[in-house]
């Protein structure tokens, strides 16, 4: 390249908070958040769209941060693993389910996970089985063999129903 | 891994986005869901100069079902559709798009933009080939509707010229007495299909097959579009014996190879698959509870 690439400005809501960087048009929007914004809990796998584990959510639904331009979600509201947690910084329902049952190992895939499944609860609070699998199949795990991450999705729901004083 | 420096405009409105498109001609590609293009890019498999970003073209972001098609805007993301009450007239587009890779490339990816990019082995041209669909292509000359048959020209071929931005696909709905019916087979559930059919049988007032086609992914550069009438014509859905028609089937495909699958396996799944689309097809025509194609 003889001339600089043009940037362009940024602007989005990250886990609540508003923040902004100078990207080129090519900056895709994991490497953004990773490297721009700081924010490395969004895990980078295969880098095009088949592993999941750069899931985040735009706007309330889960995507692949790597199939997204950072320039292509100016002005979106977007929550990564970093923003899971409750308010007072104690784990979120799914965050629990997933320690209390051993819902990983390495840990590379889960903030793939983690906003996959926050997201899959919020619009299926009480999934079956075979929703579970549905919810979950687009995400990658080497580790856990799925069954844990499985086992993982249903406690988080019964965790969210206790927490919510449902039976 | 990482896309190739490229050019960007974002268009607030339809009228700037075709200004832009004109003005770049041949240098522009335009950006909406991303869903292939992006990892395209990052594979550098596609080196566009610029990108017009469409994303900002609300207006493009509709479903609705009026003069027997179901429309959907260039912006309607592949959940959108899936979701949408004006797609149930058209039972075949929600059984084909739970095929369309997972959950989160469908909050992002649009039907529109899967038609355009025009993949062999991509669920949705096939459907809007079945049905004999067309595409709304505009441009800051004016506009044009092209009907599937002449849409799709070769992998990754479409017959959307340099300026043009399509705005909108129209499937056709579903007739009086007519049934649906959509199978693949895949290595891995979401992975692009080995081999896929969409199919539709339409019954005469008697009750017997009057019309019955398939249209075929992952077999030719094109979505291939079969008229099976003339095996299953005259006979009521539950007497029709449907070993003819994949016979036929297997006749007139000719697959490739690839990494995936030999042209022989790909023949076989063809049959296969034609089977089971065509009885989930004549179950929903002839009024059956609705099944699951296996």
């Amino acid at each position: 390249m003889t001339k600089p690439e043009e940037l362009h400005e940024v602007a989005m809501t990250v886990n609540g908070a508003t923040r902004t960087a100078r990207v080129p048009a090519r900056r895709l929007l994991s490497d953004c958040l990773r490297h721009d914004l700081g924010l490395t809990g969004t895990h980078v796998g295969c880098e095009h769209g088949v592993c999941g584990a750069c899931t985040i959510l735009l706007d309330g639904a889960p995507v692949r941060s790597c199939l997204l331009l950072a320039v292509s979600a100016d002005g979106a509201k977007i929550t990564t693993v970093e923003g899971l947690a409750e308010p007072d910084g104690s784990l979120s329902a799914v965050q629990q389910a997933f320690t209390e049952c051993h819902g990983l190992q390495c840990g590379f895939c889960t903030p793939g996970f983690l906003t996959t499944i926050t997201a899959g609860l919020r619009a299926v609070p009480e999934p079956t089985d075979d929703q579970i699998r549905e919810m979950v199949g687009g995400n990658l795990c080497r580790c856990t063999g799925y069954q844990n991450i499985v086992a993982s999705v249903r406690r988080a729901a019964q965790i969210q129903r206790d927490r919510a004083g449902r039976p | 891994m990482k896309p190739p420096p490229v050019g960007y405009s974002r268009p607030a409105s339809v009228a700037e986005a075709l200004t832009t498109l004109a003005a770049l001609g041949p240098e522009a590609k335009i950006l909406a869901g991303g869903q292939s293009l992006v990892p395209l890019m990052s594979m550098r498999l596609a080196a566009p100069a610029h990108l017009v970003d469409i994303n900002r073209l609300a207006d493009l972001s509709y479903v609705r079902h009026d003069a027997g098609q179901v429309r959907v805007g260039a912006l309607a993301r592949h959940a959108q559709v899936l979701a949408s009450p004006s797609a149930t007239v058209q039972p075949l587009l929600a059984k084909a798009l739970r095929h369309v890779a997972h959950p989160a490339i469908r909050n992002r990816g649009t039907t529109v933009g899967s038609i355009v990019h025009a993949y062999p082995a991509a669920e949705m041209p096939a459907v809007l080939a079945l049905l004999g669909g067309s595409v709304r292509l505009v441009s800051a000359s004016g506009e044009r509707l092209v009907s599937a048959s002449d849409f799709f020209l070769g992998v990754l071929e479409s017959a959307a010229e340099p300026g043009e931005l399509a705005t909108e696909v129209a499937f056709p709905v579903l007739p009086p007495r007519a049934g649906t019916g959509f199978a693949e087979i895949s290595r891995r559930r979401g992975d692009y299909a080995i081999c896929g059919v969409a199919a539709m049988v339409r019954l005469a007032a008697d009750g017997t097959v009057d019309d019955a086609r398939a249209a075929y992914l992952s077999v030719g550069p094109c979505p291939q579009v079969l008229d099976l009438t003339e095996k299953l014509a005259g006979v009521a859905p539950g007497a029709v014996s449907l070993s003819a028609a994949v016979q036929l089937v297997r006749e007139r495909v000719d697959p490739e190879p690839d990494i995936h699958a030999t042209a022989d396996y790909r023949r076989h799944l063809a049959g296969v698959l034609t089977e089971r689309a065509l009885l989930e097809s004549l179950g929903e025509a002839a009024g059956e509870p609705k099944g699951e194609a296996a």
